[in-house]
């Protein structure tokens, strides 16, 4: 019999107005897609990750159709989901035991089934000012880099950091690479990068570590659309090679 | 009254003018940060004075204040920050109501206190709203005017208002109250085991200066780093507003109303919610302690000032 997923789940106060909710113990030793050191290969933790992202999803969900009177805002993660309340609503004893009985009903939640994504990016170039480096970090040709980029479907963990940058893995193996030594002060929009065992679309230009291999011409994240963002959590992706031409054509398009 | 059409119009905007609400919570799970105004309490009270209700949208400015002209005249509150106001050649007052009459000019000029200085208007600022919040979320170019900070020329449209001019101010006793702290209470963080006692300690004894690269995202703080126990970077998970991470190099930042909503830095502490308004009025170069309460104490804190700001003596007319 499989043990309940609530039973598992570790509740740690964030704030005087949050909680932590982990699905599985955080230690120092823990690794997940973003903290993978310098050596390419090193055995992941995936499954696990991948399980308590599950339960993180299923929990994340089940708190949007059944919404909690004071909760006020949700943080999905790889292994965790923060709670943000109203704390003159609530308290955190309180709380955890109302949330302990959502814990208990994570199995009978129905994901959504996960969508199909196409994401098309020019890579190399201007684009991908990091593709000849990263090929030249792991002894293979920038053809090689991309063959391995797109040659697999990515999992949409969750969004963080800015609107619309959503979490993917997990990259192969042989592509695992730490991020940038000194983060660049400003990435463009659209910008695709790798960093540990993730990959991901800049939405907006920011200041980012991750090595970028190229570019999308595609909106990730738009305000005159509906569901706002392009991917959906839990959504796989793949990433389609397109040529600069394709590229230019599909900016056109797009304004 | 107010007209249905009354506008301002931005002669300077200042160095960081923003349209600014109580913020868009709720949509972490695509990304967004709340954003809102950094001194929360300082655009509650501003909207109070004028009449609307607590989460209209104002103006904040950061620092430096703009010059704006009101054509068609208005009610007007400033709140936060000393900014030397002026209404054409007279000053205007700070925690309390005034009314603008048609093409008179307000000036704002240089803080003489702290970082961020709120004008609210009679009707609210009327922009389109994202996510159901007025407030500009810089970094990403979402929401306020146009997403982004005022320039020169701009326009804003005033929103209707059915409100008589009253003549209200902040009494002098809750204001002392409000009054924005450097001491920050802090309850402790999710990974503030990870650090041992004695590094604990030390947290809180230092005293940390604000660094000039802080921004509505975080506050960076300058001192002695914190050399154990951050191991560098660990599985992201979604921050809290407040939250006190040690980046690489052990160097705290305080996260903002801008904030990342998610983040792999081990988080020592949490400033509590009541202490939250004061965040927004440092400045770069500000000295600030941390003070460790309990979850308990936090909590009576909070809602210490939230009966002060809902009590009858918060407002005088």
């Amino acid at each position: 019999m499989k043990t309940s997923a609530g039973a598992s789940a570790r509740f740690e106060r964030s704030s005087d107005q949050s909680f932590l909710i982990y699905f599985e113990p955080q230690g120092k030793n823990n690794r997940a897609p973003d903290q993978v050191g310098t050596s390419a290969g090193r055995p992941l933790q995936s499954q696990i990750t991948l399980q308590a992202n599950e339960n993180v999803r299923r929990l994340l969900r089940l708190l949007e159709v059944e919404p909690i009177v004071g909760v006020r805002n949700l943080h999905p993660a790889y292994c965790s989901l923060l709670v943000k309340f109203d704390a003159l609503r609530w308290q955190h004893g309180e709380l955890e035991e109302k949330l302990r009985e959502y814990l208990e009903r994570l199995q009978e939640v129905k994901l959504p089934d996960a969508r199909e994504a196409e994401i098309p990016v020019c890579y190399g170039g201007e684009y991908g000012p990091d593709l000849d480096e990263v090929a030249a970090l792991h002894g293979m040709t920038p053809e090689r880099v991309i063959e391995l980029h797109t040659s697999t479907s990515y999992l949409v963990y969750f969004f963080g950091f800015v609107p619309g940058f959503a979490y993917l893995g997990e990259l192969p193996a042989a592509l695992v690479t730490p991020r940038l030594a000194t983060p660049r002060k400003k990435v463009p929009a659209g910008s695709v990068g790798i960093a540990g065992s993730q990959t991901g679309v800049y939405p907006f230009a920011t200041p980012g570590g991750w090595r970028l291999l190229g570019r999308t011409p595609m909106a990730m994240f738009r305000t005159d659309r509906d569901g706002l963002s392009l991917l959906s959590i839990g959504d796989r992706v793949r990433f389609v090679p397109i040529s600069r031409e394709r590229f230019a054509a599909l900016e056109r398009e797009r304004s | 009254m107010s007209q249905t059409l009354a506008t301002i119009l931005v002669q300077a905007p200042g160095l960081l003018t923003t349209v600014q609400d109580l913020g868009r919570e709720g949509f972490g799970p695509m990304g967004v940060s709340p954003s809102g105004a950094a001194d929360a309490i300082a655009l509650r009270v501003g909207n109070r004075l004028v009449g609307n209700a607590e989460g209209a949208a104002g103006l904040e400015m950061t620092l430096l204040g703009g010059t704006f002209v009101f054509p068609e005249g208005g009610v007007l509150a400033l709140t936060g920050s000393d900014f030397g106001a002026t209404l054409d050649d007279a000053p205007a007052p700070l925690w309390a109501s005034c009314e603008v009459k048609p093409g008179q000019t307000l000036r704002l000029r240089s803080t003489r206190s702290g970082a961020r200085c709120y004008l609210c208007v009679q009707g609210g600022i009327e922009v389109k709203s994202f996510l159901g919040s007025a407030s500009t979320h810089l970094l990403s170019g979402l929401g306020g005017y146009e997403g982004r900070a005022l320039r020169k020329g701009d326009v804003l449209r005033i929103g209707p208002s059915s409100e008589a001019f009253w003549k209200r101010a902040v009494a002098a006793k809750a204001l002392e109250r409000l009054s924005p702290r450097k001491i920050l209470r802090v309850t402790p963080g999710p990974q503030s085991d990870w650090f041992p006692e004695a590094v604990q300690k030390l947290f809180y004894a230092n005293t940390y200066r604000v660094a000039e690269e802080s921004n509505r995202m975080g506050l960076r703080l300058e001192g002695a780093a914190i050399t154990e126990g951050a191991h560098g970077k660990m599985i992201s998970e979604g921050v809290s507003l407040g939250a006190v991470q040690i980046a690489a190099g052990g160097l705290p930042i305080i996260l903002f109303v801008e904030q990342q909503t998610t983040g792999g830095y081990a988080k020592i502490a949490n400033v509590i919610s009541a202490d939250l308004s004061s965040l927004g009025q440092l400045r770069p170069r500000d000295e600030i302690r941390f003070e460790r309460v309990e979850f308990e104490t936090a909590r009576a804190l909070l809602i210490e000032q939230e009966k002060l700001l809902a009590s009858e003596e918060l407002i005088l007319q």
